[in-house]
């Protein structure tokens, strides 16, 4: 512990953009020399260190280098300028199963695949049980890998690989793959070698996902690094300053479908925040009015409005409407709002839809359905949790043992 | 000590990658392995109908064996020459083949080349070995000269190793290089005595004033130095001329060299232009 398990000095690396990419001696002669190309800067004087024994995240914009840095430490690419080092093993998870060979049995692909990641035939002798094991696939294993499903190839690549018991482990989104039992068996497996105190560096999209594994994270930008830290701060400032204000037009959010028979329409959903402004942006804890415009062209007697909320994985989150909490409208007619004001927003960090509907009082007749018609995004705020999951319940921690007032109530 | 380490999980890894050729190669086809030996006795009996038997090609005595057997004659050249196209062709496709995993896996990439020459090599090794049976049978005693061919074997074995090299990475910069590489494998056959004997090349060739040392210029050809010594030692049982194993050992040590320079000249940036 406190040593750097990666150490990137200065970092840079550019690729060649072929304009014309004819790779031929006629091409290479006529033009006295290679194809035209233009210079991309990946990756431009890059340093950072990866403490061993954390998880550490790169974030980032496509483009912004960091897949270009995960290889550039996974020795794949050479960078042009500056210094990579690694202490200990490593191991990338870029692809998994690259480089089985169809035709050869999963056996013999392991075999295979782990020399190509390093391993002697003695460790893969010793760790061949495991490694079946985990992939789940005990009865296929003397089949021909062209035979497997795709699922069970990547299960058989990921098995390897993360069986190679790497110091430094790389990994790049290959972890949205297979099933959902694999997917908790991955989460499983990188949540023992974390306990293990082995170093992983990570690149994803997914800021849930990094924020509750990494450690440390840096944040690159057009190949530069943008900021380095604590996980819940280069998160936090990451996404107040790239994740700039969505449109606040429902037409253009309005990806979801309607319906009704449109004697009444709901025309927009407003999100204001507590001081009355509109806005799309909000934090936990925040006060949140969700303004609902209507328009009745025709006189509608004892109408229904309902609201339903949605993470983007599609989880619903809450869903109320207005006969449930008694306030029965007796009669609408041409324009007017309806609001449901929440103290307290307890939508943990993330994105969220909202769909809005008016129904008649039986809740049968669809007057208009407006599926995710407005999008909205939270940040951290209050309570601060940042370990998953999709809403605080606002609990309070104590306990019998002595604390040192130390951030204890943040 | 850390090299060390490295160099035996090389060597896992080289073992690994030979055998996915070997295995992979003649998986599916119902005569598998035979191929690599009906292949070139496929070879060997067209030549030997077309150049022996129609065009009645004139080939040596062996001398001092007297064996007279134009298929024993061919193969002596033609099992050394397939073993160095073989390895030209196959390495132009060793790295652009395994495209995928330069991108994503990092290990040395000289591996891939190394396996092509080996699993070529075992199919080589298993060649030489049937022609022996197959030159005692015909009384030629070639058990004693085994072990100067052995040399020549690993000889020929770094002499196209330095080419693979070359050829492998080349081609990933020039992708036409290999249809080039078709071209000149032709014009090499012909320019090494394998169907015919070296002796139809005249030392002095005249044109009009001028004479040319044919057989000088013919001889550069390194290729004419390694089949005449595997024809010295097999087919004519003696041991090759000095100044012909010299000259090749320098072909073969300097190619060797040269094809890891050119390796590790053009290596950095194959991942990003397979």
């Amino acid at each position: 512990m406190g040593d750097i398990a990666v150490s990137v000095d200065n970092v840079s690396k550019t690729f060649r953009l072929y304009h014309d990419r004819n790779q031929s001696l006629k091409a290479a002669v006529m033009r006295r020399g290679r194809a035209r190309y233009e210079v991309f800067q990946a990756l431009d004087g890059v340093s950072l260190e990866v403490p061993a024994g954390t998880t550490y995240g790169l974030i980032g914009e496509n483009g912004s280098g960091k897949s270009t840095l995960l290889k550039c430490m996974a020795r794949i690419l050479r960078p042009d300028g500056g210094k990579v080092e690694v202490n200990g093993k490593i191991s990338a998870l870029l692809e998994l199963g690259a480089g089985f060979h169809p035709e050869l049995s999963g056996k013999e692909n392991i075999y295979l695949n782990g020399a190509i990641l390093g391993l002697g035939a003695k460790d893969i002798d010793r760790k061949y049980d495991d490694i079946v094991e985990f992939a789940g696939l005990e009865k296929f294993i003397d089949t021909p890998v062209k035979n497997y499903s795709s699922g069970m190839y990547v299960r058989l690549g990921f098995s390897v690989a993360i069986n190679v018991d790497p110091d430094v482990l790389l990994v790049d989104e290959v972890l949205a793959v297979g099933d959902e039992q694999f997917q908790r068996r991955c989460n499983e497996k990188f949540a023992e070698l974390r306990s293990q105190n082995k170093t992983i560096v990570v690149v994803s999209h997914g800021l849930g996902l990094m924020r509750t594994i990494c450690d440390e994270l840096a944040w690159l930008e057009h190949g530069k690094l943008r900021m380095a830290g604590p996980a819940t701060d280069v998160i936090d400032q990451y996404i107040a300053e790239v994740q700039t204000d969505r449109q606040t037009d429902p037409d253009a959010e309005g990806n979801g479908a309607r319906w009704g028979s449109g004697e009444a329409r709901i025309e927009q959903i407003e999100l204001l925040d507590g001081s009355g402004r509109t806005t799309n942006r909000l934090h936990t804890g925040d006060q949140l009015t969700i303004r609902v415009h209507y328009q009745a062209d025709e006189p509608i007697d004892r109408p229904v409005f309902g609201l339903a909320m949605y993470n983007l994985e599609g989880l619903l989150v809450t869903g109320p409407n207005t006969r449930e909490a008694g306030l029965v409208p007796d009669r609408i007619e041409g324009a007017g709002t309806v609001d449901l004001t929440i103290d307290r927003l307890m939508l943990l960090p993330g994105t969220y839809d909202i769909s809005a509907s008016l129904y008649d009082y039986a809740i049968v007749h669809p007057f208009d359905f407006r599926q995710r018609a407005v999008r909205f995004d939270v940040d951290a705020g209050t309570p601060h949790e940042t370990f998953g999951g999709v809403m605080s319940l606002g609990g309070r921690w104590s306990t019998t043992a002595g604390t040192t007032s130390q951030s204890a109530s943040r | 000590m850390n090299t060390l380490a490295d160099l035996s999980q090389s060597r896992d890894l080289l073992v690994n990658l030979t055998l996915r050729e070997l295995r992979g190669k003649y998986k599916r086809s119902v005569l598998g392995w035979s191929w690599s030996l009906l292949n070139p006795l496929a070879t060997m009996i067209i030549f030997s109908l077309v150049f022996g038997l129609l065009l009645k090609v004139p080939f040596t005595v062996g001398d001092p064996s007297g064996l007279h057997n134009y298929p024993a004659f061919l193969l002596c050249g033609l099992l050394a020459w397939n073993f160095v196209s073989n390895i030209m062709n196959g390495s132009m496709l060793a790295l652009l083949g395994n495209a995928g995993l330069i991108k994503k896996v990092f290990f040395p990439r000289e591996v891939l080349v190394f396996a092509t020459v080996a699993a070529l090599g075992w199919s080589f090794i298993i060649e030489v070995a049937v022609l022996a049976v197959y030159l005692i049978i015909l009384g030629n005693m070639v058990l004693p000269w085994m072990l100067g061919v052995i040399v020549l074997m690993v000889l020929l074995t770094m002499f196209a190793t330095g080419i693979g090299l070359i050829v492998s990475v080349l081609n990933v910069y020039f992708r036409d290089l290999q249809y080039l590489i078709g071209i000149f494998l032709q014009l090499w056959f012909y320019a090494t005595p394998i169907i015919y004997s070296v002796e139809r090349v005249p030392w002095i060739y005249h044109v009009g004033q001028h004479a040319i040392p044919a057989r000088t210029i013919y001889s550069i050809n390194p290729m004419v130095g390694f089949v005449g010594a595997f024809r010295a030692l097999l087919y004519d049982l003696r041991f090759p001329a000095w100044d012909q194993l010299a000259y090749i050992t320098i072909w073969s040590v300097a190619l060797l060299a040269i094809g890891f320079a050119v390796f590790r000249k053009f290596e950095p940036r194959l991942a990003e232009e397979l």
